[in-house]
């Protein structure tokens, strides 16, 4: 069981570990800055596949597959597997499920869903329900760019702030038992609603998210940014960033500046690849995280982590019918022990 | 109490936010959008005439009736760019300039009728082609059929 700190924070008694992770990513993340990190990179954004939705599919079950096959498991020790992705009713998700054949419990949380199945994923393991979970995200450009905004071919300009949607998946392993980093605090966020309407501007709509659960889980866990190595956003792309700095600093006075980066800024050279603000979508911290963090975490050069997943939980009925963009962020501490 | 999200007042914090995020928010490059635009735009103007002229010309048509096959070169020309996936490149750069003609209407009935295919010909292509043209066809219509009505009563 575990132990409730402050309004919204939650620390394991027996803290799970993250045994493993299993990243893909499409070809033009493949060409990143992080692209030695990631387990396999698909040369071709429909990966074989006829459409692409069955690629994103294709994508999170060889996650998945990836993520048991490192740590030696089959789908059939595991207890339970939470998935999810942003496309209309969680397809990549229900689908994946399917192949793996293990029991599925789907998960909603936009770009949040990272840390979101982390969360749960710990608090089913502390609980004693599992023994092992599996903990899976996925987002694909594609077919997320025709479920929210044009069909693929169509062209126009893009404004600065837009994002650029990740097109790969990551899942996780987390156990009772075993090496690794351990999940130590579970910061559950409130949605939030500042007032954006635009969805070409993500990053400012989920940034007083991330300034919320962050300075949330510092009066709760009664630590300062100072106590992590790192303190990572899921995909609040460059000029979001910028906003979760400023927010943290009136919400909280926390001074954020030292060393806190966001994944949708890491995982492309923003400087030759045209992505504009930034990635954004549930892979963005998932193949981060999972790929790049988890890796630092083993070597030892980062020891502990403070992941804040954000989602924007808005749909395009929601926008054409004028309602603001509610947005979440779930933040998860990784630390490890050497 | 209005349920009408648009009619909701904003909070003293919304308020703050918004405008914080006004001020930062990184401007598009107007003039050099625009600069872009005015080539882009005049350079299928251009080839629009030249089209027109090669009609005129080879087929001995009026300026006038040079006008109708040209314009459906110029979509079949700009379906077909759309078709080898150059359009959308072209047009991140040419913006305005490439989506006000012509050529952009072939794009956007193109590029729907390309992305929907894997849901077949009937609810897929047939229904999705118009998803982005549908309301330029709509207020096409009406804004002929007012000019039309004026248009009579005037000449009357």
């Amino acid at each position: 069981m575990a132990t409730k700190l402050g309004k919204q924070t939650f620390k394991p008694d027996t803290p799970p570990y993250l045994i493993s992770t299993g990243t893909v990513a499409g070809p033009f993340e493949g060409q990143g800055p992080l692209r030695d990190y990631f387990d396999h990179i698909y040369t071709d954004t429909l990966a074989g596949e006829r459409s692409f939705e069955s690629a994103e599919k294709e994508m999170m079950a060889n996650a998945c597959f990836t993520c048991l096959n490192k740590a030696n498991k089959t789908p059939q020790e595991v207890d339970v597997f939470l998935a999810g992705d942003i496309l209309n009713q969680t397809i990549t998700s229900g689908f994946s499920a399917l192949e793996l054949a293990i029991p599925y419990m789907g998960i909603f949380g936009a770009c949040s869903t990272s840390a979101l199945g982390l969360a749960f994923a710990t608090m089913l393991v502390d609980g004693n329900y599992a023994k092992l979970v599996l903990a899976a995200a996925s987002s694909h450009n594609s077919s997320a760019e025709r479920n929210y905004r044009y069909p693929t071919e169509y062209g126009a300009t893009r404004k600065p702030t837009t994002q650029w949607t990740v097109t790969g998946a990551g899942a996780a392993l987390v156990a009772k038992e075993g090496t690794g980093p351990r999940i130590t605090h579970l910061t559950v966020g409130k949605v939030q609603d500042l007032g954006i309407k635009d969805p070409m501007n993500l990053g400012a709509a989920m940034a007083p998210a991330a300034a919320a659960t962050m300075v949330q889980h510092f009066a709760d866990t009664g630590r300062g940014p100072d106590y992590y190595d790192l303190v990572v956003t899921g995909d609040l792309g460059k000029f979001g960033h910028e906003l979760a700095i400023r927010s943290c600093v009136t919400k909280g006075g926390f001074d954020l500046t030292k060393n806190y980066e966001d994944c949708g800024v890491m995982l492309y050279d923003t400087e030759k690849q045209d992505v504009h603000s930034g990635g954004s979508g549930c892979a963005s911290s998932a193949l981060v995280t999972y790929g790049y963090l988890y890796q630092k975490l083993l070597s030892g050069e980062l020891k502990k982590i403070l992941l804040v997943a954000t989602g924007a939980l808005h749909s395009v009925t929601s926008f054409q019918q004028g309602a603001n963009i509610p947005s979440i962020a779930h933040a998860v501490s990784l630390e490890i022990e050497c | 109490m209005s349920r009408d999200p648009k009619k909701k007042p904003l909070t003293v914090d919304q308020k703050r936010y918004t405008e914080l995020v006004d001020n930062l928010t990184p401007r598009p490059a107007y003039l050099r959008n625009g600069a872009l635009a005015f080539a882009f735009g005049g350079m299928v103007a251009v080839a629009g005439q030249l089209i027109t002229d090669f009609y005129r010309l080879t087929f001995r048509m009026s300026s006038t009736e040079a006008g109708n096959p040209a314009v459906a070169t110029m979509i079949l020309i700009g379906a077909l760019l759309t078709g080898f996936g150059v359009f959308d490149k072209l047009a991140r750069y040419g913006g305005a300039g490439l989506s006000v003609p012509v050529t952009g209407f072939a794009n956007s009935v193109v590029s729907s009728a390309l992305e929907f295919k894997r849901e077949g010909l009937v609810f897929g292509v047939g229904s999705k082609m118009f998803i982005l043209a549908g309301s330029v066809i709509t207020f096409g219509v009406v804004t002929a059929f007012i000019i039309g009505l004026i248009y009579a009563i005037f000449n009357l």
